[in-house]
């Protein structure tokens, strides 16, 4: 059960005696308050309107819809207070940092980092989590024996202090921490698709399509993927939300995004030592992460409940 | 039963000898340590005398062989950094610290997340529950060198009773602890409620409802035993990362930890250091698991009844 599988809905309604009679009190609070429906009946629009506004659009024009640079910035203008705040200019709607840099435009061109490195790694580990999870699922035997050894040993693996030490050693950059999250990422791949894969053999659309004359490798594309496919969506967007808390909490520590990259995390770190005199510096990337994160794992759990043929039914 | 125990450690072991594998290869091949170690007005004889003493002169299969070797007997020799220490005995000096605070968030972890859960299962879909979801849902999502600057910005700074970095009276803890827990408060929220809903729906529960057991009790007693199965194995996890992830929190909060220490070493390129550290780590991550597989196979009848009928 992985730790996503929490708030899938899936405690029935318990028989209480007024419950068997006609409607439960859990029923008749839904028809009357229509929050408290399942959630797989409604969309949530909120965190899919952050993720969009935050995180997607954001990353795709950097470049169009901001004016400063964000790199370099005014040095006469450092440590601009937000706008609504004496003080502050709406030149610079969310301040600036000790180095006049607007921190608006560093959020949203952090937004393609947070994208950038949470896609590469996310491609990388699910292709090659995915593979090695259905070929240890479907086969068993020793395939399954290593690549379930290979699973332990990676998720055993002290991440943080790997990426410290490479990074002391071979300097900061995007590629190496693309490559440091990834090492790890394809285990919860895999770990995901072999449990899945392992339930998906024993069903009778396998056997058949086994007496059919299907090869292994039919069944294992054409069958049991199309099938599994649903909870690999579902992982995959939870771990977004887990690649950019990762991504940032290397970056924050110097040993993910180089400075003065205006990687979320980094931009945290700038604003340590000031948050008592400049505390809009620290506060608004790392809601920036908040706020991304917390949608997308909201979005990653309706989508579960959604699309689970069950819950469907339920409907 | 014992035959699946020794299966496990085998693999175990084996999964602690390919992090010591992947430690040692990736130190020693991105770099000399002496680089970064020797000064720069070092003379050659005195370079090549550093080198011998710390066996850098030899092969690294030869180099590794004897890192295992010594590790087995619990030395990682001298510390680079501190060369009157040994990586072993800084490690001792740092764990009693991160001990502590794991042990406390861990506390804060039993003590606030599993009530919570129990409470939000059984009062499903009332305001206390969507205030308990609404925790879990931040604590997954809150990255913690953020929560912890803001906690110092807007609680350790105001009140100023509150130390912001160290080490110091009980009141130091307060900080670091709740920021390390929040995550696995988290977990184990959602991991309580959603298995005890699914076994307050389950037809002995029933039962039990039908044969006039309080209300109380159902819960405690035919509910929860059942439905802390499943967590607990999760729980293992949730203390590894508290006891080894707490890195970011420990730097945050100048904490003198192992998580800080694996940063200085790190930087300083303090290979005996680091490679202690991440054989360490990853050796209370093996015992865990194993700890929480055995505990599982233990309190799950249908899984141990399974295994002696087999054996």
């Amino acid at each position: 059960m992985p730790i996503g599988r929490l708030f899938s809905g899936s405690g029935r309604e318990w028989a209480t005696p007024s419950a068997s009679r006609t409607t439960g009190p859990i029923e008749g609070r839904r028809r009357r308050f229509p929050w408290l429906r399942t959630r797989a009946d409604k969309v949530p629009w909120i965190p899919i309107f952050i993720i969009v506004f935050l995180l997607l659009l954001p990353a795709l024009l950097a470049d169009v819809i901001t004016v400063h640079d964000p790199l370099r910035g005014v040095l006469a203008d450092r440590l601009t207070p937000p706008a609504w705040i004496e003080g502050g200019s709406w030149t610079y709607p969310l301040g600036t940092d000790k180095q006049g840099r607007d921190l608006l435009t560093r959020i949203i061109y952090g937004a393609r980092i947070s994208l950038a490195v949470a896609s590469l790694t996310i491609l990388v580990g699910a292709s090659v989590g995915t593979t090695l999870g259905l070929l240890a699922g479907y086969f068993g035997g020793w395939i399954d024996r290593v690549v379930s050894w290979l699973i332990d040993t990676f998720l055993s693996l002290p991440i943080v202090l790997l990426a410290l030490v490479i990074v002391a050693v071979i300097g900061p950059s995007f590629v190496t921490i693309v490559t440091i999250i990834a090492i790890t990422m394809w285990a919860y791949f895999a770990r995901q698709v072999r449990g899945d894969t392992l339930a998906a053999r024993e069903a009778e659309y396998v056997a058949r399509s086994k007496v059919a004359g299907s090869s292994a490798w039919r069944i294992l594309l054409r069958h049991i993927l199309p099938n599994i496919a649903n909870t690999l969506i579902v992982l995959a967007t939870l771990q977004v939300g887990v690649v950019i808390l990762e991504e940032s909490s290397l970056s924050f520590i110097g040993a993910g995004i180089p400075r003065p990259n205006p990687s979320w995390g980094v931009m945290v770190a700038g604003g340590r030592d000031q948050v008592l005199i400049a505390w809009w510096i620290s506060l608004f990337p790392g809601l920036a992460i908040l706020l991304v994160v917390l949608s997308l794992n909201l979005l990653g759990d309706w989508l579960r409940d959604f699309l689970d043929p069950k819950m469907r039914q339920r409907r | 039963m014992a035959r699946y125990i020794l299966i496990n450690s085998v693999r175990g072991v084996l999964t602690i000898l390919a992090v010591s594998f992947i430690v040692f290869f990736l130190a020693r091949l991105t770099g000399d340590p002496l680089d970064v170690l020797a000064p720069v007005d070092m003379s050659r004889e005195d370079e090549q005398a550093l080198r011998e003493q710390w066996g850098l002169d030899k092969s690294l299969p030869e180099q590794y062989q004897s890192f295992i070797i010594n590790a087995l007997q619990g030395d990682f020799g001298p510390s680079f950094l501190y060369p009157t220490e040994t990586a072993a005995g800084i490690i001792a000096g740092r764990l009693p610290a991160s001990i502590r605070l794991g042990l406390v968030a861990t506390v804060l972890v039993v003590t606030i997340g599993i009530p919570l859960g129990i409470f939000s299962a059984v009062k499903r879909g009332s305001l206390a529950d969507r205030i308990a979801k609404g925790l879990a849902l931040f604590g997954q999502s809150v990255p913690e060198f953020w929560l912890a600057i803001m906690l110092i910005w807007l609680i350790a700074v105001p009140w100023n009773f509150i130390p912001t970095s160290g080490i110091g009276s009980w009141s130091s803890y307060i900080l670091p602890s709740f920021v390390i827990a929040i995550f696995g408060i988290a977990a184990l929220l959602r991991l309580f409620r959603s298995a005890m809903l699914e076994t307050l729906g389950s037809e002995y529960i029933k039962l039990a409802r039908l044969k006039g057991v309080s209300e109380f009790l159902v819960i405690m007693k035919h509910a929860l035993k059942p439905a802390s199965i499943g967590p607990l194995t999760f729980f293992g996890g949730v203390a590894v990362r508290m006891l080894t992830g707490a890195t970011v929190v420990e730097i945050v909060f100048s904490w003198p930890g192992v998580g800080l220490l694996a940063f200085e070493a790190a930087n300083a390129r303090d290979f005996p250091v680091v490679q202690a550290l991440a054989l360490f780590t990853a050796t209370v991550i093996v015992v865990m698991n194993l700890l929480v597989d055995v505990t599982y196979t233990f309190l799950d009848p249908r899984v141990r009844l399974g295994q002696r009928s087999l054996a």
